[in-house]
């Protein structure tokens, strides 16, 4: 049998077909484990079927059967690059439910820690979704100004990740004058830092190509797939519950919503590096006008005595011993949404008056952003998945659940 | 090329979106649920006018639904009917969201999907039946998300056991080491990978 050369054959008898390709679960530009198996002709994406549930641990299903308190680890493990976020979340509804106070100071200082979330996660997002399109500086310039960031959250919490910070009520321990005056000094400092990845990316040209007109979406679409955050304002919606619905006091700081016009990769980018600028904005105006007070609200019926007291006096023993495993809020249903770095995050809790929650369910916006990747990448090349990929930005441990 | 937003808040006359709210409720023959802890208006609606309200409120120009939030499920275990589905909207131009109910029965587990409406409940809908075994009628794709395919049962039903069923049905432990499955138990048609 002789070869024939492809220039010989008839025309039509090229031997083509649809391949199925499965992407990860480990591949490196699907952030832990996503798989996405595609359908390609060639190199076009004709049809993509996102398979999750790789690292799903049954969050729901457990918080069933655990006191109101033990959900509150579950927190930190749902978006682990901005753990602290959650948690304030399910706080702010469980106090919905109890109907606690929380007091300015805590407030204050629970705005502070849920931008210098925001920032971090914006920077693992900004250094990976760089790194995937083949940009490696980037990353070594966000992981360094979030090193500096662990620090000084490591200090305040005792924890790099995970922190298990934010009470019913308050915060686990109050802000020293020393701390508040590096992170402002450090929050001031960063907008400088912004610029600065601004000059690798913004004009140039590799990353302008591989990202203008990438995996457009219009404001009707993306409002149709249930968008929120930073996805929804690149298309062009100004919606932030940070302004429609302040919570934790955020009516009171001045900051800006930056919005894109056309929904594409590069608007995604440069409406969160934006928003690092304005969350530093929001960092400084909130450590640096803390206002004096209690960390903690001081109600018994719900919120844990002091550490001290609780070491060295029976009744406070008992009562943080009751509050952890015989807490029973009101009967009531809450839905607590906050605007996290991917966009909103909701809390549903119902309470039936025992001391586990009846229901709690999370609306991921990870999960939500997941829909967005068949509609923006089918049709375009596969180069292209890996980019939209890090654009739309999500976290499996807060998808999977 | 990125334009920056200050506050925007809503300008319409509460009562006025009262007024549209309760005019659609009674064409959809639903009725007003008790205020919760949050504060948001809820609605219960049967499942046969489910879709019709949905729509009603997604194309009110006064209104405006348009976004998609939230679909669970909650299981009302020794009440009848046993299932109650929540949806969350929100109106980008009320700064406002709504909680919509409807229930469906142990026997019966059917409640319309609302994908054709809000494209965006699509993984939310699939999650519900995953969790709870709740069929959509009319969803395009409807499988488990979260659970492996070949699971078996609906793990946030009340009657579930946190700790799972007998793990012998699927998989026979044997001194820490995996065993291959037993005779019978093979996964189900799509549960396993086109490549290798």
């Amino acid at each position: 049998m002789s070869l024939k050369l492809l220039r010989d054959l008839p025309k039509g008898d090229l031997h083509s077909e649809i391949m199925t390709l499965n992407m990860g679960p480990q591949h490196p530009s699907t952030h832990g484990v996503l798989q996405v198996k595609l359908r390609l002709d060639g190199e076009t994406v004709i049809d993509l079927d996102p398979v999750l549930g790789y690292l799903h641990r049954g969050k729901e299903k457990h918080s069933e059967h655990l006191s109101y308190w033990k959900c509150m680890p579950f927190m930190d493990r749902l978006d682990y690059l901005a753990p602290l976020q959650s948690e304030i979340c399910y706080a702010l509804a469980v106090e919905k439910l109890c109907g606690i106070e929380v007091p300015d100071r805590a407030s204050a200082i629970r705005v502070a820690i849920a931008e210098c979330m925001r920032l971090t996660a914006h920077l693992v997002w900004f250094g990976t979704s760089a790194l995937e399109v083949g940009a490696v500086t980037p990353f070594f310039l966000a992981f360094r100004e979030r090193e500096d960031l662990f620090d000084l959250l490591d200090e305040l919490t005792g924890l790099r990740t995970n922190q298990e910070y934010i009470r019913f009520g308050g915060v686990a321990a109050d802000v020293q004058s020393d701390w508040a005056r590096r992170l402002k000094e450090w929050a001031d400092r960063f907008p400088k830092c912004v610029d600065e990845y601004e000059l690798l990316l913004t004009g140039n040209r590799i990353w302008y190509d591989r990202s203008r007109g990438i995996g457009k979406l219009t404001a009707d679409q993306a409002l149709a797939l249930g968008l929120t955050g930073p996805n929804l304002r690149a298309s062009g919606v100004p919606h932030d519950l940070r302004k429609v619905e302040p919570y934790s006091g955020y009516e009171k700081y001045d900051f800006d919503i930056p919005v894109g016009t056309q929904g594409d990769v590069y608007d995604r980018y440069l409406v969160k590096l934006e928003e690092m600028r304005q969350s530093a904005k929001i960092i400084s105006q909130a450590i640096g006008g803390l206002p004096e007070g209690e960390f903690i609200a001081r109600d018994y019926r719900y919120v844990l005595p002091p550490k001290d007291k609780v070491f060295s006096s029976m009744e406070e023993l008992i009562y943080q011993f009751k509050i952890v495993t015989d807490m029973r809020p009101p009967t009531g249903e809450v839905y607590q949404a906050i605007e996290a770095g991917k966009g909103e995050l909701g809390i549903y809790v119902i309470a039936d008056g025992g001391t586990n929650p009846y229901r709690l369910h999370f609306r991921a916006p990870s999960f939500v952003n997941m829909m967005a990747l068949k509609p923006t990448c089918v049709g375009r090349p596969i180069a292209d998945v890996v980019a939209i990929i890090g654009s739309i930005d999500f976290v499996m441990g807060e998808c999977d659940r | 090329m990125v334009e920056r937003h200050g506050d925007t808040r809503a300008t319409i006359a509460p009562e006025m979106v009262a007024e549209r709210l309760n005019e659609h409720l009674a064409r959809a023959k639903g009725q007003r649920l008790d205020l919760s802890k949050d504060g948001l208006l809820a609605f219960e609606v049967t499942r046969d006018r489910l879709l019709e309200f949905f729509v009603a409120l997604r194309d009110d120009e006064s209104l405006q639904f348009k976004l998609p939030l939230d679909v669970t499920a909650v299981d009302r275990s020794g009440s009848e009917p046993r299932f109650e589905v929540v949806y969350h909207l929100y109106s980008i131009l009320l700064k406002m969201r709504i909680r919509i109910k409807t229930r469906c029965t142990e026997r019966d587990p059917v409640v319309p999907s609302a994908v054709a409406i809000y494209p965006g409940l699509e993984f939310h809908e699939r999650e519900v039946f995953d969790f709870f075994g709740i069929r959509f009628e009319g969803h395009p794709d409807l499988r488990r998300i979260l659970m492996p395919e070949e699971f078996e049962g609906f793990p946030l039903r009340k009657d579930y056991p946190v700790e799972g069923i007998e793990p012998e049905r699927v998989y026979r432990m044997n001194g820490g080491v995996m065993m291959p499955r037993p005779q019978g138990a093979e996964p189900i048609d799509g549960a396993r990978c086109d490549t290798p």
